[in-house]
């Protein structure tokens, strides 16, 4: 049924239709992937979670933008992370925010992913927050939901973390300042990773100067040139004067053959240690998606040294997610 | 020039700011704090603490968060909170240039709550234009001038600093 999506979005009949995120006006509605949005309307994200950071500094945690609004958690997968950031940034937006654990229930009992949409649309849902293993899944339920309910993609698949794509690209304007003199560095298992797709089309329309891809032949996808970055397979190269380093999860379970020896020869080749990050720029950063496997593609010392800025992510992840809601939540289908 | 026509008035924004500027003096008692409206209150509150030569902190207060037409117009682009003091038991003095309906004040203060409880909050604006539609008066107003609702009267700034006002015509949505 996801494959089915795809085939439908990526069909040349649907390349003329508007962009299936956006309304008329092209205002954001849905949040699906970081792919063919705007430069004006990534910066205005970026902006608007500006005014978000603030209020988790406040004695009130809270503001009222989605007062009477639900929004309805739909993690198809396991998530604990990304789902509680969604789940605090929701309620300080004053949301009522239900999580549904679908792997456990419906789904498990044999429920189409429509009917289990159409079901929690008549609870007077308002906003779909989707991870699902299938990519297009959020594509398809946003198809199919009611023009009031907005959907935002929490992963799906390989396909798109547009909110993680998006919380990268904070973190990168907060530490690094305007895009254009940046050379940024994903690292790792790129084959598997949404977030190294979210984050080479954000990095792009924001005209950051280079974007690398850095990892073995075995985890880099060959057409990652097409995507406008350049691809190393040697790390040493591959960070060498860069500004920003963005380490990536081994995914292991989505690996299906054997396109590694083992963790500890991938830690050898790509484990990023102190000595290798001295490669990068002196006052290079080092960002990380989570969870983090310290000794496989990351070592200890830089993940707690003071290039790390893993921790600033998970906290301007929650400001961007109240951005993305409340953008939405704003406009009209 | 610095004046916009009403009819047969002239709004001259350098004018009643020098009005102001007398009208707010015994609005400031010792240990008061200073926030301005985002973006015209801002500006104003700015240039009456340096005319006046004050050294009193000033701080920018958004409506954006709070404000009651979010379903319909979404967010609002424009500045950000920032208020470089304790909120908590402060004496606040509140500035904007125009009072209209009352909403944007009734924002600003849930706002400002967001971050502690004021000892007392007053409201000193250039212009009151009339037509509140909630239970909010100002202080002290500079000017008080009923306007058209189909009426939009905004502050501009210059690089020199100097006010002007801009009023135009609204067709109705």
């Amino acid at each position: 049924m996801c494959k089915d999506a795809l085939n439908f979005l990526w069909s040349p009949r649907v390349q003329h239709k508007r962009n299936p995120q956006l309304n008329k006006n092209g205002e954001l509605i849905h949040l699906l992937s970081t792919e063919g949005l705007s430069r004006t309307l990534l910066t205005h994200i970026l902006d608007t979670a500006a005014n978000f950071v603030s209020v988790s500094d406040r004695e009130v945690k809270k503001v009222p933008l989605l007062r009477g609004k639900s929004v309805f958690n739909l993690f198809f997968e396991n998530s604990t992370r990304t789902r509680t950031t969604f789940e605090i940034a929701a309620k300080r937006l004053s949301a009522d925010v239900i999580n549904l654990d679908i792997a456990r229930s419906s789904a498990s009992k044999g429920e189409s992913l429509l009917d289990t949409i159409a079901i929690l649309s008549a609870m007077a849902a308002d906003i779909f927050v989707v991870r699902h293993a299938e990519s297009g899944a959020p594509y398809l339920i946003a198809q199919h939901t009611a023009p009031h309910v907005h959907v935002i993609n929490a992963g799906d698949g390989r396909h798109a973390h547009p909110t993680q794509g998006l919380l990268d690209m904070y973190t990168i304007r907060h530490f690094k300042g305007e895009f254009s003199n940046l050379c940024v560095a994903i690292v790792g298992d790129v084959l598997h990773s949404r977030v190294a797709r979210s984050d080479i089309h954000a990095l792009t329309t924001l005209g950051c100067a280079e974007v690398r891809v850095v990892g073995p032949k075995t985890l880099v996808p060959t057409d990652m040139s097409q995507m406008g970055v350049k691809v190393f397979n040697n790390l040493e190269e591959g960070i060498k004067g860069c500004d920003v380093v963005i380490m990536l999860r081994l995914q292991n379970e989505r690996m299906n053959g054997a396109l590694l020896p083992s963790s500890q020869e991938y830690f050898k080749g790509y484990g990023l240690t102190p000595q290798k990050l001295a490669l990068a720029k002196s006052d290079a950063i080092v960002m990380h998606p989570g969870p983090i496997n310290r000794g496989v593609e990351i070592d200890s010392a830089v993940v707690d040294g003071p290039q790390s800025v893993i921790l600033p992510q998970v906290t301007f992840g929650i400001a961007v997610r109240m951005a993305v809601m409340s953008i939405v939540a704003g406009n009209d289908a | 020039m610095s004046t916009v026509n009403h009819g047969h008035i002239e709004l001259d924004a350098e004018s009643i700011y020098k009005d102001f500027c007398q009208g707010v003096k015994p609005l400031f008692i010792p240990g008061t704090c200073v926030v301005g409206v985002i973006s015209g209150g801002v500006w104003l509150a700015k240039r009456v603490v340096n005319d006046l030569g004050l050294s009193c902190p000033v701080g920018a207060i958004s409506s954006g968060l709070h404000r009651d037409d979010f379903a319909r117009r979404g967010l609002s682009d424009g500045g950000q909170t920032k208020l470089p003091f304790e909120i908590e038991g402060a004496h606040i003095l509140l500035i904007d240039d125009v009072l209209y309906t009352g909403r944007t004040i009734r924002a600003v203060l849930n706002e400002m709550f967001d971050f502690g409880r004021p000892a007392s909050v007053r409201l000193a604006v250039l212009v009151d234009r009339g037509s509140r539609e909630l239970p909010i008066h100002c202080d002290y107003a500079a000017a008080r001038l009923p306007l058209a609702d189909a009426s939009k009267l905004t502050l501009e700034q210059d690089v020199q600093g100097r006010f002007k006002f801009s009023l135009e015509s609204q067709s109705a949505t």
